[in-house]
Protein backbone atom coordinates (compact mmCIF):
# COMPACT_ATOMS: atom_id res chain seq x y z
CA UNK A 1 0.00 0.00 0.00
CA UNK A 2 1.26 3.73 -1.26
CA UNK A 3 2.56 5.37 1.99
CA UNK A 4 1.54 8.68 2.95
CA UNK A 5 2.36 11.29 5.43
CA UNK A 6 -0.01 11.19 8.41
CA UNK A 7 -0.82 15.02 9.42
CA UNK A 8 -4.04 15.27 10.86
CA UNK A 9 -5.15 14.95 14.21
CA UNK A 10 -1.79 13.46 15.48
CA UNK A 11 0.31 14.80 18.70
CA UNK A 12 1.65 17.99 17.97
CA UNK A 13 5.43 17.95 19.60
CA UNK A 14 6.08 20.91 22.41
CA UNK A 15 9.33 22.28 21.60
CA UNK A 16 11.94 23.04 23.75
CA UNK A 17 14.34 25.87 23.86
CA UNK A 18 17.44 24.10 23.11
CA UNK A 19 15.68 22.42 19.83
CA UNK A 20 14.20 25.34 18.68
CA UNK A 21 16.86 26.18 15.86
CA UNK A 22 15.72 22.67 14.30
CA UNK A 23 12.08 23.93 13.87
CA UNK A 24 12.66 26.80 12.67
CA UNK A 25 14.81 24.93 10.27
CA UNK A 26 11.87 22.43 9.13
CA UNK A 27 9.67 25.20 8.44
CA UNK A 28 12.53 26.57 6.50
CA UNK A 29 12.71 23.54 4.53
CA UNK A 30 15.86 22.65 6.15
CA UNK A 31 17.07 19.80 8.24
CA UNK A 32 19.40 21.42 10.61
CA UNK A 33 21.32 19.61 13.21
CA UNK A 34 24.48 20.48 15.44
CA UNK A 35 28.10 19.96 14.75
CA UNK A 36 30.47 20.20 17.37
CA UNK A 37 33.24 23.00 16.55
CA UNK A 38 36.02 21.04 18.59
CA UNK A 39 35.92 17.82 16.86
CA UNK A 40 33.54 17.91 14.60
CA UNK A 41 31.02 15.15 14.75
CA UNK A 42 27.38 15.80 14.12
CA UNK A 43 25.38 15.99 17.10
CA UNK A 44 21.70 14.74 16.87
CA UNK A 45 19.11 14.87 19.32
CA UNK A 46 19.89 19.26 20.03
CA UNK A 47 21.58 18.97 22.83
CA UNK A 48 23.75 20.97 25.69
CA UNK A 49 27.55 19.44 24.96
CA UNK A 50 29.03 16.62 21.72
CA UNK A 51 27.76 13.47 22.42
CA UNK A 52 31.54 12.38 20.57
CA UNK A 53 33.87 14.39 22.65
CA UNK A 54 31.86 16.58 25.38
CA UNK A 55 32.96 19.52 24.49
CA UNK A 56 30.14 22.38 25.29
CA UNK A 57 30.57 24.41 21.91
CA UNK A 58 27.88 23.57 19.30
CA UNK A 59 27.09 25.20 16.07
CA UNK A 60 23.60 24.61 14.46
CA UNK A 61 24.15 23.84 10.69
CA UNK A 62 22.09 23.20 7.61
CA UNK A 63 22.53 19.30 6.40
CA UNK A 64 21.74 17.57 3.00
CA UNK A 65 18.46 16.04 3.58
CA UNK A 66 19.55 12.37 1.98
CA UNK A 67 20.42 9.37 3.38
CA UNK A 68 19.57 5.85 3.79
CA UNK A 69 17.37 3.53 5.60
CA UNK A 70 18.67 1.75 8.52
CA UNK A 71 15.90 0.28 10.04
CA UNK A 72 11.90 0.30 9.67
CA UNK A 73 9.13 -0.95 10.87
CA UNK A 74 5.62 -1.23 9.00
CA UNK A 75 2.66 -0.68 11.59
CA UNK A 76 -0.90 -1.85 11.19
CA UNK A 77 -2.56 -1.52 14.35
CA UNK A 78 -2.18 2.21 15.05
CA UNK A 79 -0.89 4.28 18.27
CA UNK A 80 -4.63 5.84 18.14
CA UNK A 81 -6.86 5.74 15.18
CA UNK A 82 -5.61 9.39 13.87
CA UNK A 83 -2.87 7.06 12.52
CA UNK A 84 -4.16 5.51 9.57
CA UNK A 85 -2.55 2.21 8.21
CA UNK A 86 -0.28 0.97 7.34
CA UNK A 87 2.61 3.55 8.24
CA UNK A 88 6.15 3.65 8.65
CA UNK A 89 8.08 4.79 11.30
CA UNK A 90 11.63 4.52 10.58
CA UNK A 91 15.36 5.29 11.45
CA UNK A 92 17.60 7.25 8.71
CA UNK A 93 21.11 7.50 8.42
CA UNK A 94 22.33 11.42 7.04
CA UNK A 95 24.64 11.01 4.89
CA UNK A 96 25.87 14.26 7.13
CA UNK A 97 26.79 11.39 10.42
CA UNK A 98 23.70 11.40 12.24
CA UNK A 99 20.00 9.21 12.91
CA UNK A 100 16.95 10.76 12.55
CA UNK A 101 13.35 8.69 13.84
CA UNK A 102 11.02 9.53 11.17
CA UNK A 103 8.59 8.02 8.33
CA UNK A 104 8.69 7.08 5.37
CA UNK A 105 6.39 7.89 2.32
CA UNK A 106 5.41 7.93 -1.37
CA UNK A 107 6.50 4.30 -1.95
CA UNK A 108 4.60 0.96 -1.05
CA UNK A 109 5.48 -0.16 2.42
CA UNK A 110 6.60 -3.62 0.34
CA UNK A 111 9.46 -1.52 -1.26
CA UNK A 112 11.27 -0.39 2.14
CA UNK A 113 14.85 -2.27 2.40
CA UNK A 114 17.95 -1.75 3.78
CA UNK A 115 20.07 0.87 2.93
CA UNK A 116 17.26 2.40 0.58
CA UNK A 117 18.13 6.13 -0.58
CA UNK A 118 16.13 8.34 0.78
CA UNK A 119 15.43 12.22 1.05
CA UNK A 120 13.60 14.58 2.86
CA UNK A 121 10.05 16.06 2.19
CA UNK A 122 8.34 18.84 4.71
CA UNK A 123 4.84 19.08 6.01
CA UNK A 124 3.53 21.40 8.07
CA UNK A 125 1.11 20.31 11.21
CA UNK A 126 0.30 23.08 13.21
CA UNK A 127 1.44 27.06 12.78
CA UNK A 128 4.83 26.37 14.65
CA UNK A 129 5.61 22.38 13.35
CA UNK A 130 7.10 21.22 10.13
CA UNK A 131 7.72 17.62 10.39
CA UNK A 132 10.36 15.67 8.23
CA UNK A 133 8.96 12.85 5.90
CA UNK A 134 11.64 10.93 4.04
CA UNK A 135 10.88 9.67 0.18
CA UNK A 136 12.85 7.16 -2.09
CA UNK A 137 15.76 9.36 -3.59
CA UNK A 138 15.53 9.50 -7.32
CA UNK A 139 18.52 10.99 -7.91
CA UNK A 140 20.45 8.32 -6.53
CA UNK B 1 29.57 -16.68 61.16
CA UNK B 2 32.27 -18.64 63.26
CA UNK B 3 35.63 -19.72 61.12
CA UNK B 4 34.72 -17.64 58.33
CA UNK B 5 35.27 -13.57 57.95
CA UNK B 6 32.27 -11.77 57.19
CA UNK B 7 32.05 -11.56 53.83
CA UNK B 8 32.85 -7.66 51.77
CA UNK B 9 29.64 -8.87 49.49
CA UNK B 10 27.77 -5.55 49.32
CA UNK B 11 24.26 -7.61 49.52
CA UNK B 12 25.97 -9.52 52.54
CA UNK B 13 23.47 -8.74 54.85
CA UNK B 14 20.44 -8.87 52.73
CA UNK B 15 17.87 -11.21 52.33
CA UNK B 16 14.80 -11.41 50.71
CA UNK B 17 11.52 -12.76 52.48
CA UNK B 18 8.46 -11.78 51.00
CA UNK B 19 7.41 -12.20 47.42
CA UNK B 20 3.54 -11.85 46.76
CA UNK B 21 1.27 -10.82 44.02
CA UNK B 22 -2.42 -9.67 44.40
CA UNK B 23 -4.28 -10.97 41.68
CA UNK B 24 -3.74 -9.96 38.33
CA UNK B 25 -6.43 -9.55 35.43
CA UNK B 26 -7.01 -7.38 32.19
CA UNK B 27 -9.47 -5.27 34.49
CA UNK B 28 -9.73 -5.48 38.28
CA UNK B 29 -13.23 -2.98 39.10
CA UNK B 30 -13.20 -1.49 42.26
CA UNK B 31 -9.95 -1.83 42.65
CA UNK B 32 -7.42 1.30 42.50
CA UNK B 33 -3.88 1.68 42.88
CA UNK B 34 -3.94 2.16 46.20
CA UNK B 35 -5.79 -0.71 47.29
CA UNK B 36 -3.61 -2.73 45.11
CA UNK B 37 -0.44 -1.48 46.94
CA UNK B 38 -2.11 -2.14 50.30
CA UNK B 39 -3.03 -5.37 49.28
CA UNK B 40 0.13 -6.10 48.06
CA UNK B 41 1.93 -4.84 51.30
CA UNK B 42 -0.25 -7.26 53.46
CA UNK B 43 -0.10 -10.40 50.75
CA UNK B 44 4.09 -9.80 51.24
CA UNK B 45 4.27 -9.31 55.13
CA UNK B 46 1.96 -12.66 55.31
CA UNK B 47 3.95 -14.40 52.88
CA UNK B 48 6.93 -13.85 54.92
CA UNK B 49 5.73 -14.29 58.40
CA UNK B 50 6.66 -10.66 59.14
CA UNK B 51 4.42 -8.73 61.29
CA UNK B 52 3.16 -5.15 59.30
CA UNK B 53 3.98 -3.05 62.33
CA UNK B 54 7.46 -4.27 62.47
CA UNK B 55 8.76 -2.82 58.98
CA UNK B 56 10.82 0.27 59.02
CA UNK B 57 11.27 1.41 55.35
CA UNK B 58 8.59 1.92 52.24
CA UNK B 59 10.03 2.01 48.73
CA UNK B 60 8.40 2.15 45.40
CA UNK B 61 5.04 3.61 44.92
CA UNK B 62 3.23 5.73 47.33
CA UNK B 63 5.56 5.25 50.22
CA UNK B 64 4.66 8.08 52.61
CA UNK B 65 0.86 7.30 51.69
CA UNK B 66 1.05 3.98 52.38
CA UNK B 67 3.01 4.99 55.63
CA UNK B 68 0.55 7.32 56.45
CA UNK B 69 -2.30 4.44 56.10
CA UNK B 70 -0.98 2.35 58.09
CA UNK B 71 0.10 4.29 61.18
CA UNK B 72 3.53 3.49 61.20
CA UNK B 73 5.60 6.55 60.97
CA UNK B 74 8.53 7.87 61.48
CA UNK B 75 9.73 5.28 59.14
CA UNK B 76 11.67 5.37 56.13
CA UNK B 77 10.05 6.55 52.58
CA UNK B 78 12.12 6.15 49.39
CA UNK B 79 10.05 7.09 46.39
CA UNK B 80 11.47 4.90 43.04
CA UNK B 81 9.28 3.76 40.22
CA UNK B 82 11.79 1.67 38.69
CA UNK B 83 11.81 -2.46 39.11
CA UNK B 84 15.40 -3.79 40.07
CA UNK B 85 16.85 -0.69 40.97
CA UNK B 86 14.03 -0.03 43.43
CA UNK B 87 15.08 -3.42 45.24
CA UNK B 88 18.57 -2.34 45.36
CA UNK B 89 17.45 0.70 46.69
CA UNK B 90 15.91 -1.28 49.46
CA UNK B 91 18.54 -3.35 49.80
CA UNK B 92 21.06 -0.56 50.52
CA UNK B 93 18.67 0.87 53.71
CA UNK B 94 19.28 -2.35 55.07
CA UNK B 95 23.03 -2.67 54.32
CA UNK B 96 23.56 0.88 55.54
CA UNK B 97 21.57 0.60 58.65
CA UNK B 98 18.99 2.67 58.16
CA UNK B 99 16.51 -0.50 58.40
CA UNK B 100 16.00 -3.73 58.90
CA UNK B 101 12.59 -4.45 57.24
CA UNK B 102 11.99 -2.93 54.30
CA UNK B 103 8.99 -3.41 51.54
CA UNK B 104 8.40 -2.72 48.20
CA UNK B 105 5.46 -2.28 47.05
CA UNK B 106 4.27 -1.59 43.48
CA UNK B 107 0.81 -1.32 41.57
CA UNK B 108 -1.41 -1.00 37.88
CA UNK B 109 -4.88 0.14 37.99
CA UNK B 110 -6.93 2.82 36.33
CA UNK B 111 -3.85 3.46 33.52
CA UNK B 112 -6.25 1.62 30.73
CA UNK B 113 -8.80 3.23 28.50
CA UNK B 114 -11.02 1.73 25.91
CA UNK B 115 -10.14 4.53 23.19
CA UNK B 116 -9.40 2.54 20.30
CA UNK B 117 -5.20 3.62 21.21
CA UNK B 118 -2.67 2.12 22.69
CA UNK B 119 -2.31 1.99 26.43
CA UNK B 120 -1.03 5.54 27.46
CA UNK B 121 1.91 4.48 28.57
CA UNK B 122 3.29 2.86 25.80
CA UNK B 123 3.19 5.96 23.34
CA UNK B 124 6.08 8.83 23.60
CA UNK B 125 5.89 12.42 24.22
CA UNK B 126 9.52 13.47 23.17
CA UNK B 127 9.16 16.17 20.70
CA UNK B 128 11.29 14.49 17.74
CA UNK B 129 9.54 11.88 18.24
CA UNK B 130 6.10 12.52 19.53
CA UNK B 131 4.22 12.74 15.63
CA UNK B 132 5.49 9.44 14.24
CA UNK B 133 2.47 7.25 15.59
CA UNK B 134 5.06 4.94 17.38
CA UNK B 135 4.51 3.61 20.65
CA UNK B 136 6.65 0.37 22.78
CA UNK B 137 5.66 -2.36 19.62
CA UNK B 138 7.10 -0.19 17.03
CA UNK B 139 10.40 1.16 18.92
CA UNK B 140 11.33 -2.23 19.84
CA UNK B 141 10.79 -3.46 16.28
CA UNK B 142 13.31 -0.93 15.12
CA UNK B 143 16.21 -2.71 17.64
CA UNK B 144 14.60 -6.22 16.16
CA UNK B 145 14.60 -5.39 12.16
CA UNK B 146 18.63 -4.58 12.44
CA UNK B 147 18.97 -8.10 14.14
CA UNK B 148 17.03 -9.69 11.44
CA UNK B 149 19.03 -7.39 8.88
CA UNK B 150 22.44 -8.46 10.24
CA UNK B 151 22.09 -12.30 11.62
CA UNK B 152 19.48 -13.53 9.94
CA UNK B 153 17.01 -13.93 12.67
CA UNK B 154 13.70 -15.21 11.70
CA UNK B 155 10.10 -14.24 12.62
CA UNK B 156 9.90 -17.94 13.07
CA UNK B 157 12.52 -17.66 15.97
CA UNK B 158 10.87 -15.19 17.36
CA UNK B 159 7.76 -16.99 17.29
CA UNK B 160 8.73 -19.79 19.47
CA UNK B 161 10.35 -17.44 22.19
CA UNK B 162 6.46 -16.08 22.18
CA UNK B 163 4.93 -19.41 22.06
CA UNK B 164 7.47 -20.65 25.15
CA UNK B 165 6.26 -17.89 27.19
CA UNK B 166 2.59 -17.66 26.50
CA UNK B 167 2.91 -21.34 27.34
CA UNK B 168 4.06 -20.99 30.76
CA UNK B 169 1.57 -18.69 31.28
CA UNK B 170 -0.72 -21.14 30.20
CA UNK B 171 -0.78 -23.63 32.55
CA UNK B 172 -0.18 -20.86 35.44
CA UNK B 173 -3.05 -20.43 37.80
CA UNK B 174 -2.45 -17.26 38.33
CA UNK B 175 -2.15 -15.40 35.29
CA UNK B 176 -4.25 -13.04 33.47
CA UNK B 177 -3.92 -15.20 30.70
CA UNK B 178 -4.76 -19.14 32.18
CA UNK B 179 -5.67 -21.82 30.36
CA UNK B 180 -5.19 -19.02 27.31
CA UNK B 181 -3.52 -21.70 25.02
CA UNK B 182 -1.57 -23.93 24.23
CA UNK B 183 0.26 -21.58 20.91
CA UNK B 184 2.69 -23.47 18.76
CA UNK B 185 5.23 -21.07 16.97
CA UNK B 186 2.37 -21.02 14.16
CA UNK B 187 0.10 -19.84 15.83
CA UNK B 188 2.15 -16.82 16.82
CA UNK B 189 2.76 -16.26 12.98
CA UNK B 190 -1.28 -16.56 12.22
CA UNK B 191 -1.88 -13.40 14.87
CA UNK B 192 -2.81 -10.35 13.53
CA UNK B 193 0.74 -7.87 12.25
CA UNK B 194 1.29 -4.99 14.55
CA UNK B 195 4.54 -3.90 13.93
CA UNK B 196 6.19 -5.83 11.18
CA UNK B 197 7.96 -8.17 12.64
CA UNK B 198 6.11 -8.35 15.30
CA UNK B 199 2.42 -10.04 15.51
CA UNK B 200 0.10 -9.59 18.47
CA UNK B 201 1.43 -12.43 20.33
CA UNK B 202 4.36 -11.25 20.27
CA UNK B 203 3.81 -8.85 22.26
CA UNK B 204 3.20 -8.27 25.79
CA UNK B 205 -0.40 -7.64 26.96
CA UNK B 206 -1.96 -5.18 29.15
CA UNK B 207 -3.94 -5.53 32.83
CA UNK B 208 -3.80 -4.35 36.06
CA UNK B 209 -2.46 -5.78 39.43
CA UNK B 210 -0.31 -4.98 42.28
CA UNK B 211 2.78 -6.94 43.85
CA UNK B 212 5.20 -6.53 46.92
CA UNK B 213 8.79 -7.89 47.97
CA UNK B 214 10.13 -7.83 51.76
CA UNK B 215 13.53 -7.82 52.14
CA UNK B 216 14.89 -7.93 55.69
CA UNK B 217 18.42 -8.30 57.81
CA UNK B 218 20.31 -11.73 56.98
CA UNK B 219 20.41 -12.80 60.32
CA UNK B 220 16.88 -11.98 60.69
CA UNK B 221 15.49 -14.29 58.33
CA UNK B 222 15.60 -17.64 59.79
CA UNK B 223 12.24 -16.38 62.04
CA UNK B 224 10.65 -15.89 58.07
CA UNK B 225 8.29 -18.56 57.03
CA UNK B 226 10.10 -19.68 53.57
CA UNK B 227 13.93 -20.57 52.53
CA UNK B 228 15.26 -16.77 52.58
CA UNK B 229 17.02 -15.55 49.09
CA UNK B 230 19.83 -13.50 48.42
CA UNK B 231 20.97 -10.57 45.94
CA UNK B 232 24.47 -12.36 44.23
CA UNK B 233 24.87 -9.25 42.04
CA UNK B 234 23.17 -6.49 40.49
CA UNK B 235 23.50 -4.02 38.00
CA UNK B 236 22.01 -1.42 35.71
CA UNK B 237 23.11 -0.09 31.78
CA UNK B 238 21.00 3.13 30.32
CA UNK B 239 21.83 4.70 26.98
CA UNK B 240 19.66 7.53 28.25
CA UNK B 241 15.53 8.33 28.63
CA UNK B 242 13.45 5.43 26.26
CA UNK B 243 11.78 6.45 23.80
CA UNK B 244 13.11 10.30 23.45
CA UNK B 245 15.36 9.62 20.05
CA UNK B 246 16.22 6.79 17.43
CA UNK B 247 16.69 3.70 18.81
CA UNK B 248 19.57 2.93 16.72
CA UNK B 249 21.40 -0.53 17.46
CA UNK B 250 24.80 0.34 17.13
CA UNK B 251 24.66 3.75 18.96
CA UNK B 252 28.07 3.53 21.04
CA UNK B 253 28.91 6.09 24.02
CA UNK B 254 32.60 6.50 24.58
CA UNK B 255 32.40 4.40 27.94
CA UNK B 256 29.90 1.79 27.46
CA UNK B 257 31.94 -1.78 28.48
CA UNK B 258 34.96 -2.27 28.99
CA UNK B 259 36.53 -1.07 26.25
CA UNK B 260 35.21 2.56 25.14
CA UNK B 261 32.54 1.93 22.55
CA UNK B 262 32.42 -2.03 23.04
CA UNK B 263 28.81 -2.16 23.65
CA UNK B 264 26.17 -1.06 21.16
CA UNK B 265 22.64 -0.14 22.24
CA UNK B 266 21.52 -3.56 20.77
CA UNK B 267 23.15 -5.11 23.56
CA UNK B 268 22.28 -2.99 26.51
CA UNK B 269 23.01 -5.08 29.25
CA UNK B 270 26.02 -6.30 28.74
CA UNK B 271 27.92 -4.23 30.86
CA UNK B 272 25.85 -4.69 33.60
CA UNK B 273 25.90 -8.50 33.07
CA UNK B 274 29.10 -8.45 33.20
CA UNK B 275 29.10 -6.40 36.69
CA UNK B 276 26.75 -8.99 37.94
CA UNK B 277 28.55 -12.55 36.96
CA UNK B 278 32.17 -10.13 38.64
CA UNK B 279 30.05 -9.59 41.63
CA UNK B 280 28.96 -13.03 42.12
CA UNK B 281 31.63 -14.83 40.82
CA UNK B 282 29.24 -17.21 39.00
CA UNK B 283 29.10 -17.11 34.95
CA UNK B 284 25.72 -17.92 32.42
CA UNK B 285 26.77 -21.74 32.89
CA UNK B 286 26.13 -21.08 36.61
CA UNK B 287 22.19 -20.01 36.32
CA UNK B 288 19.58 -22.25 36.52
CA UNK B 289 16.63 -20.56 35.38
CA UNK B 290 16.65 -17.30 33.33
CA UNK B 291 13.59 -14.53 34.55
CA UNK B 292 13.97 -12.16 31.70
CA UNK B 293 11.60 -9.20 30.92
CA UNK B 294 9.76 -9.93 27.65
CA UNK B 295 8.30 -7.27 26.29
CA UNK B 296 8.56 -8.41 23.03
CA UNK B 297 9.35 -11.68 21.68
CA UNK B 298 13.00 -10.84 20.54
CA UNK B 299 13.52 -8.86 23.73
CA UNK B 300 14.50 -12.99 25.38
CA UNK B 301 16.86 -13.43 21.69
CA UNK B 302 18.76 -10.25 22.37
CA UNK B 303 18.81 -10.58 26.24
CA UNK B 304 20.89 -14.34 26.01
CA UNK B 305 23.41 -12.83 23.51
CA UNK B 306 23.90 -9.31 25.16
CA UNK B 307 24.66 -11.22 28.75
CA UNK B 308 26.57 -13.91 27.36
CA UNK B 309 24.85 -17.38 26.85
CA UNK B 310 25.64 -17.27 23.19
CA UNK B 311 27.36 -15.56 20.94
CA UNK B 312 26.31 -12.65 18.91
CA UNK B 313 23.45 -13.35 16.75
CA UNK B 314 23.52 -17.23 18.07
CA UNK B 315 20.02 -15.98 20.27
CA UNK B 316 17.60 -17.30 17.43
CA UNK B 317 19.31 -20.47 16.91
CA UNK B 318 20.09 -21.42 20.89
CA UNK B 319 15.64 -20.87 21.21
CA UNK B 320 15.10 -23.36 18.29
CA UNK B 321 17.46 -25.91 19.91
CA UNK B 322 14.93 -25.95 22.99
CA UNK B 323 17.30 -24.26 25.44
CA UNK B 324 14.67 -21.66 26.53
CA UNK B 325 11.42 -24.47 27.30
CA UNK B 326 10.49 -26.45 29.92
CA UNK B 327 13.54 -28.64 30.87
CA UNK B 328 16.02 -26.72 28.90
CA UNK B 329 19.09 -25.33 29.56
CA UNK B 330 17.90 -22.05 30.33
CA UNK B 331 13.83 -21.92 31.05
CA UNK B 332 12.89 -18.24 30.58
CA UNK B 333 10.12 -16.69 31.85
CA UNK B 334 8.48 -18.96 33.73
CA UNK B 335 5.44 -17.61 34.74
CA UNK B 336 4.10 -16.60 31.49
CA UNK B 337 5.48 -12.94 31.70
CA UNK B 338 4.20 -9.89 30.78
CA UNK B 339 2.62 -11.66 27.73
CA UNK B 340 0.82 -14.02 29.92
CA UNK B 341 0.93 -13.41 33.46
CA UNK B 342 0.54 -9.76 34.00
CA UNK B 343 1.54 -6.10 32.70
CA UNK B 344 -0.12 -3.13 34.49
CA UNK B 345 2.36 -0.99 33.93
CA UNK B 346 4.79 1.60 36.21
CA UNK B 347 7.03 -0.83 37.45
CA UNK B 348 4.35 -4.12 38.45
CA UNK B 349 5.42 -6.12 35.78
CA UNK B 350 9.33 -5.28 36.39
CA UNK B 351 8.99 -6.30 39.96
CA UNK B 352 7.31 -9.77 39.42
CA UNK B 353 10.47 -11.29 36.93
CA UNK B 354 12.41 -11.26 40.50
CA UNK B 355 9.52 -12.56 42.73
CA UNK B 356 9.19 -15.30 39.83
CA UNK B 357 12.69 -15.57 40.99
CA UNK B 358 12.50 -15.92 44.20
CA UNK B 359 9.63 -18.13 43.66
CA UNK B 360 12.11 -20.49 41.65
CA UNK B 361 14.65 -20.26 44.39
CA UNK B 362 12.42 -21.80 46.97
CA UNK B 363 10.86 -24.69 44.97
CA UNK B 364 7.55 -23.42 45.78
CA UNK B 365 6.40 -22.85 42.05
CA UNK B 366 2.88 -24.93 41.16
CA UNK B 367 3.85 -25.39 37.68
CA UNK B 368 7.02 -24.89 35.22
CA UNK B 369 9.47 -25.22 38.95
CA UNK B 370 12.91 -25.95 37.85
CA UNK B 371 14.25 -29.26 39.70
CA UNK B 372 16.68 -27.79 41.77
CA UNK B 373 17.03 -24.15 40.96
CA UNK B 374 19.76 -22.46 42.54
CA UNK B 375 20.61 -19.06 40.72
CA UNK B 376 18.05 -16.80 38.77
CA UNK B 377 18.77 -14.29 36.65
CA UNK B 378 16.54 -11.55 36.36
CA UNK B 379 16.25 -8.79 33.99
CA UNK B 380 14.11 -5.57 33.58
CA UNK B 381 13.85 -3.28 30.74
CA UNK B 382 14.72 -3.73 26.95
CA UNK B 383 16.87 -2.48 24.10
CA UNK B 384 13.51 -0.04 22.21
CA UNK B 385 13.50 1.38 25.61
CA UNK B 386 17.64 1.83 26.03
CA UNK B 387 18.02 0.46 29.66
CA UNK B 388 18.79 -3.23 31.13
CA UNK B 389 18.71 -3.65 34.88
CA UNK B 390 19.69 -7.27 36.00
CA UNK B 391 19.64 -8.74 39.50
CA UNK B 392 21.01 -12.01 40.11
CA UNK B 393 19.60 -14.14 42.98
CA UNK B 394 20.94 -17.58 44.72
CA UNK B 395 19.75 -19.79 47.44
CA UNK B 396 23.58 -19.39 49.49
CA UNK B 397 24.21 -16.05 51.50
CA UNK B 398 26.84 -14.84 49.54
Amino acid sequence: MMLEPRLNGIPVPRIAAESAPYWEGTRAGELRFQRCDACAAPNFGPGLACRSCRSRSLTWTTGSGRGAVFSWTVVWRPQTPAFDVPYAPAIVRLDDGYDLLTALVGLDHTEITEGLRVAVEFHPISADVTLPFFHPDNDH
Amino acid sequence: MAGRPPSSHPYHQVAIVGAYNTKQARRLPGQTMHSLLLDAVFGACADAGVDVSTVDAFVGQNPAELIYDLGLGPVTRAMSNLGIPAIRDAAHLITTGEATTVVLATAGAGLLLNDGATAPWTRPTNELVVSYGLFTAAEFALMARRHMLTYGTTPEQLATVAATIRNNGHVHPDAVYSGRGPFTAADILASPMIADPFHLLDCSMTSEGGCAMVLTRADMAADTRHRPVYILGSASDSFGPAYSQAPSWDMRGATSGVAPGDVPAGYVGRRAARTVFRQSGLGPDDVDVCEFYDPFSFEIIRQLEAFGFCGEGEGGELVMDGAIAPGGRWPVTTDGGTMSFGHSGISTQQIQRVIRGVQQLRGTCTTMQVTGAEVALCSNGGSGALFNDLMLLGVEQP
